[in-house]
C-alpha cells in the first residue's frame, strides 16, 4: 500500500486531480449543511449576476435560484449517477468477460458477438432512446449510462483472463479439482483488477459527461438539480446571463479532468513496469 | 447630450410618422410563421399556424374588434332580429374569388351548411342551434335559428366560418381535392407558392373589394425551426414580425430593446388563451376542494408572470378571460398567501401523499414555470413530483386521466358559451381527449347555469347567469387557474395598424402597411 502511495505520489498531475476531487466530493456531502434550502428555492430577484450580494455568489437563475447552492447539489447528483452507473456497468461487463475469456469456444463467440452489437450502436443515441423510452428518472439513467458503458468492460476482462488462463498456477488448480467458478473468482479475477480499476475511474469520469448530456437535451431526472439541467436551463438565456452555463461547465469540466487524472495515476501506480522511463 | 439629442431625434420622428399617417402602398412583409403549418386550407385545419397564414387568403362575414364588437368583412351590414332568432347578412356585392369567378350568397351557404359541418368540429357545435341557412338573393345570408343562441354573432370568425369557394368543393371530396394545395379565397392576399420547410409566399389581391386595400404587395412567411435563430433572424433584419410565442420569452426583453422595435400584447382578444392546472377531482389529495384551494393561495401567480412572461398577461381571477365577454371579478379571490394554503392542508389532514405534477411540453418558459409551481407547493408542504414527458405522451395522461396536475392553455372564443363551458360541464366527462372536462368536475348547478347562459336572451340575463356560475367554481377551484396569457407580437415600430383587431395578425395583413 506504502509502494502504491509513493508511486501514485510521483504523478503530480494525479494528485491534483485527487485534490479536486476530494473538495467535489466534500461539498457534494456538505450540500445539505452549506444549503438548508432546497436549491429550487426562488430566494432572490430573477438574473442577479455574480458577486452583487454576500449570500449568493455566483447569482441567481432565470427563477432567482442559487446558482451556488445547484452547483452544491448537482455534485451530488453527479457523483451519485456517476459511480452507481459505473458499479452496473461492472457487475455487467465483469461476468460476462470473465465467462467469455475462461470458457472460450461457443461461449466466448456468443458473449462476444453479443457486447459488438452493443459497441456498434453509438453510446449516446442509444444512451437517449432508452431514457426516452423509460421515461427520465434517476434509475432510468443510471440504468441507461450502464448499459451503454458495459462493452469495453467485458472485453478488456476477457483479454486479461484469456492471457492468465494459461498460466500454470491455473492449470494447477484445475489439476486440483477446483470448481471453475472458484478458479475464476478466487484464481483469475484478482490478477485483473487495477486495469479494472484504471478503466472504472475513466468510466465515472464518462458518466458524468453522459449524465450531463442527457440532462442538457431535458432528459434528466425533472426532480434533480443536475449541472447538465443547469447548463441546459441556461442555453436560451445565454447571451443575457453567461454566469448560468459557465459555472456548472466549469465544474463538470474540473471534475471530469480530475477523473481523469486519478485514472492516469492509478495506472502509473498499478502497473508499475508500464510506467514511463524517466520519471 | 448626444444621447439626449438623439432621443430628442427619435421623438421628433415619432411625431413626424404620427403627422403623416397617410397609409402608403408597396412593401413586402417578412414574417415568421412556427410551427410550419400543416395545410393552407383553413375549411379543412384549423391550428394556429394555419389561421395565421390563411387568415389573409380566406375570409368570413365578419372580424371583430377588441371589444369584441362586430365589425364587416364580407358582410357590409347585418341586421338581428328582436326575438334573437334571425341574423341577415347583406354582402358586398364586387366579391371575387382569387381565380376571378364571382363570389355570392351561395358560396356562403354552402360554406356554412354543408362543407363546414362536416369539416370543422367546434362550428358543428354552434351550429347545433341553426334551423335553416338560405340566400334569398345573391347578396344576402338569412341564418334562422331554432332557439336564442347567445354566442351566435360571434361565431363568424374567419378560423370559426371560413367561407370556401363553392364553385371547386361543390360535389367533390373535401379532403383529396387538389385545389387544397392552392387555397383560393377572397381575401387581400392570393397564395403564391410554399417551399416546404422554408417560406411561403402570399401576393396582393389587385381585385380586393374594399378600395386601396391592401397596402403590401407581398407576405413572406419565414419558416425557421429554432426558436434562437428566429430571434437572431429578427435582429439581423431577415425578418421584420415575430407573431407571439414565436421566440423564448426570455429573448422579448432583449428584442424589444433593438432599435426601430415594437411591440404588442394586442390581438389575442378573441381566442383569449387562459393557462390553469388540471387538478384530478377523481381521486388522490385533489379530489378535496380544501387541497384544491390550498394550491390556489400557493402559487405566487404574480412571480410567475413577471420572470417567465415579462409582466405581460394577467394573473387569472375566474375561469372565464377578463377579454372574454361576462367576465366578472366579483368572485372569491385568491391571492398569494402560503399561511392560508397551510392552514387549509392542516384543516383536511393533508398526509404527505405525493401529487404528480405534468408540465407542457412546449418550451423552456412552461418547463421553468412548472419548477417555479412545484418549488410554491414544496413550500406549502405538498410533496410533488415532476413527471418527464414529451408532447404524446402529456396528451395520453391527459386524456387517460393519468395525473394529479397538469399544466395547460385553453381558448375561449370571446363567449363562454364557446370557449368556458366546455371545461365544466359534466356532459364533458369523457376518456380519450384532453380537451373536455378532463378534471372530472360534476355539479349539476354549473350543467344548469352552462346550458341556460347559452340560450338565454339578453346581455343582462346572460351576465346574470354567467356571474353565478363564476362564483360557484371560483370557490369549488375544479382547476387551478393560472394566467390569462400575453403573446407579444414584436414588430419594427415602421409596420403600422398590423394589430388592428382581436383575432391580431390572423387577418391583420388586410389594414397594414410599411412607412418608408
Amino acid at each position: 500500500m506504502r509502494d502504491f502511495w509513493s508511486r501514485f505520489k510521483r504523478n503530480r498531475g494525479a494528485v491534483a486531480g485527487l485534490a479536486i476531487l476530494v473538495i467535489v466530493v466534500a461539498v457534494a456531502a456538505l450540500a445539505p449543511v452549506l444549503f438548508p434550502q432546497s436549491p429550487w428555492k426562488m430566494v432572490q430577484r430573477p438574473f442577479l449576476p455574480p458577486l452583487t450580494m454576500d449570500a449568493l455568489p455566483l447569482g441567481t437563475d432565470a427563477l432567482g435560484r442559487n446558482v451556488l447552492s445547484g452547483l452544491a447539489y448537482g455534485a451530488q447528483v453527479s457523483l451519485l449517477i456517476g459511480l452507481v452507473s459505473t458499479v452496473v456497468s461492472l457487475l455487467i461487463g465483469i461476468p460476462i468477460g470473465a465467462l467469455a475469456g475462461y470458457f472460450g469456444g461457443w461461449v466466448d463467440d456468443g458473449l462476444m458477438r453479443f457486447t459488438e452489437f452493443f459497441q456498434t450502436v453509438p453510446n449516446f443515441a442509444l444512451a437517449i432512446v432508452l431514457v426516452a423510452i423509460f421515461e427520465p428518472s434517476v434509475q432510468s439513467i443510471i440504468g441507461a449510462i450502464a448499459i451503454v458503458s458495459w462493452p469495453p468492460v467485458a472485453r478488456l476482462v476477457r483479454g486479461e483472463v484469456l492471457s492468465l488462463r494459461s498460466r500454470e498456477y491455473v492449470e494447477a488448480a484445475i489439476l486440483s479439482g477446483q470448481k471453475n467458478s472458484t478458479i475464476i473468482l478466487r484464481q483469475i479475477l484478482p490478477n485483473t483488477l487495477s486495469p479494472i480499476i484504471v478503466l472504472a475511474s475513466l468510466m465515472v469520469a464518462t458518466a458524468i459527461l453522459l449524465e450531463s448530456s442527457l440532462s442538457f437535451l431535458g432528459l434528466g431526472d425533472p426532480n434533480l438539480m443536475s449541472w447538465g439541467y443547469m447548463i441546459g436551463a441556461a442555453r436560451t438565456v445565454i447571451r443575457q446571463a453567461w454566469w448560468l452555463s459557465f459555472f456548472p461547465g466549469f465544474a463538470i469540466l474540473m471534475t471530469v479532468l480530475a477523473l481523469n487524472l486519478i485514472g492516469e495515476g492509478l495506472n502509473d501506480a498499478l502497473n508499475p513496469r508500464l510506467s514511463r522511463k524517466g520519471k | 447630450m448626444l444621447k439626449r439629442l438623439a432621443s430628442m431625434a427619435a421623438i421628433l420622428a415619432v411625431a413626424a410618422g404620427t403627422a403623416s399617417a397617410e397609409p402608403v402602398s408597396g412593401g413586402r412583409a417578412n414574417v415568421v410563421i412556427q410551427p410550419e403549418p400543416p395545410s393552407l386550407m383553413l375549411g379543412l385545419v384549423q391550428n394556429g399556424p394555419t389561421q395565421m397564414v390563411a387568415g389573409n387568403i380566406y375570409e368570413s362575414l365578419l372580424r371583430y374588434d377588441e371589444n369584441l364588437e362586430p365589425q364587416p368583412q364580407l358582410a357590409k351590414s347585418w341586421d338581428i332580429a328582436e326575438d334573437g332568432l334571425t341574423y341577415t347578412f347583406h354582402l358586398y356585392d364586387n366579391v371575387k374569388w382569387h381565380d376571378g369567378e364571382p363570389f355570392s350568397a351561395d358560396d356562403v351557404v354552402f360554406s356554412a351548411d354543408i362543407f363546414l359541418r362536416e369539416s370543422h368540429a367546434r362550428l358543428r357545435n354552434s351550429l347545433k342551434y341553426v334551423e335553416s341557412i338560405t340566400a334569398p338573393d345573391a347578396n344576402t345570408v338569412v341564418f334562422k335559428l331554432k332557439e336564442p343562441f347567445g354566442p351566435f354573432i360571434g361565431i363568424f370568425e374567419g378560423g370559426t366560418m371560413p367561407i370556401v369557394p363553392k364553385h371547386i368543393y361543390e360535389g367533390t371530396d373535401y379532403k383529396t381535392n387538389p385545389a387544397n394545395n392552392t387555397p383560393i379565397g377572397t381575401g387581400p392576399f392570393k397564395f403564391v407558392e410554399w417551399v416546404k420547410g422554408s417560406h411561403i409566399l402570399l401576393k396582393k389581391n389587385e381585385d380586393y373589394y374594399v378600395d386601396g386595400l391592401p397596402y403590401l404587395d407581398e407576405i413572406y412567411w419565414h419558416i425557421i425551426p429554432d426558436a434562437a435563430s428566429r430571434a437572431v433572424a429578427f435582429e439581423t433584419g431577415v425578418v421584420d414580425i415575430l407573431p407571439g410565442g414565436s421566440v423564448e420569452n426570455f429573448d422579448v426583453g432583449r428584442l424589444t430593446e433593438l432599435e426601430n422595435t415594437c411591440v404588442t400584447d394586442k390581438g389575442w382578444e378573441f381566442i383569449g388563451p387562459l393557462s390553469w392546472l388540471w387538478l384530478n377531482n377523481n381521486e388522490g389529495p385533489t379530489a378535496d376542494k380544501r387541497f384544491r384551494q390550498a394550491v390556489m393561495y400557493a402559487m405566487d401567480r404574480e412571480f410567475a408572470k413577471d420572470a417567465l412572461w415579462n409582466g405581460l398577461g394577467k394573473v387569472a381571477t375566474s375561469p372565464v378571460s377578463s377579454s372574454t365577454r361576462f367576465y366578472t371579478d366579483d368572485v372569491t379571490k385568491y391571492d398569494y398567501n402560503p399561511e392560508k394554503a397551510k392552514e387549509l392542508l392542516a384543516e383536511m389532514g393533508y398526509d404527505g401523499t405525493p401529487v404528480r405534477l405534468l408540465p407542457l411540453p412546449y418550451g423552456e418558459t412552461w418547463q421553468r414555470w412548472a419548477e417555479a409551481i412545484k418549488q410554491n407547493l414544496e413550500e406549502v408542504g405538498i410533496k410533488v413530483d415532476m413527471v418527464a414527458t414529451d408532447v404524446a405522451g402529456w396528451n395520453q395522461k391527459i386524456s387517460e386521466w393519468d395525473y394529479d396536475m397538469a399544466f395547460t392553455y385553453l381558448y375561449q372564443y370571446g363567449d363562454p358559451a364557446l370557449g368556458v363551458g366546455r371545461t365544466y360541464i359534466s356532459s364533458n366527462i369523457a376518456k380519450g381527449s384532453p380537451w373536455n372536462n378532463v378534471e372530472g368536475y360534476k355539479n349539476p348547478k354549473i350543467d344548469e347555469l352552462f346550458a341556460a347562459g347559452a340560450t338565454a336572451v339578453g346581455k343582462d340575463a346572460r351576465q346574470k347567469i354567467y356571474t353565478e356560475a363564476q362564483q360557484i367554481l371560483t370557490e369549488d377551484v375544479p382547476v387551478a387557474w393560472l394566467l390569462e396569457l400575453g403573446f407579444p407580437t414584436i414588430y419594427r415600430c415602421n409596420v403600422k395598424d398590423l394589430v388592428t383587431t382581436a383575432i391580431g395578425i390572423n387577418d391583420g395583413f388586410r389594414d397594414a402597411y410599411i412607412e418608408k
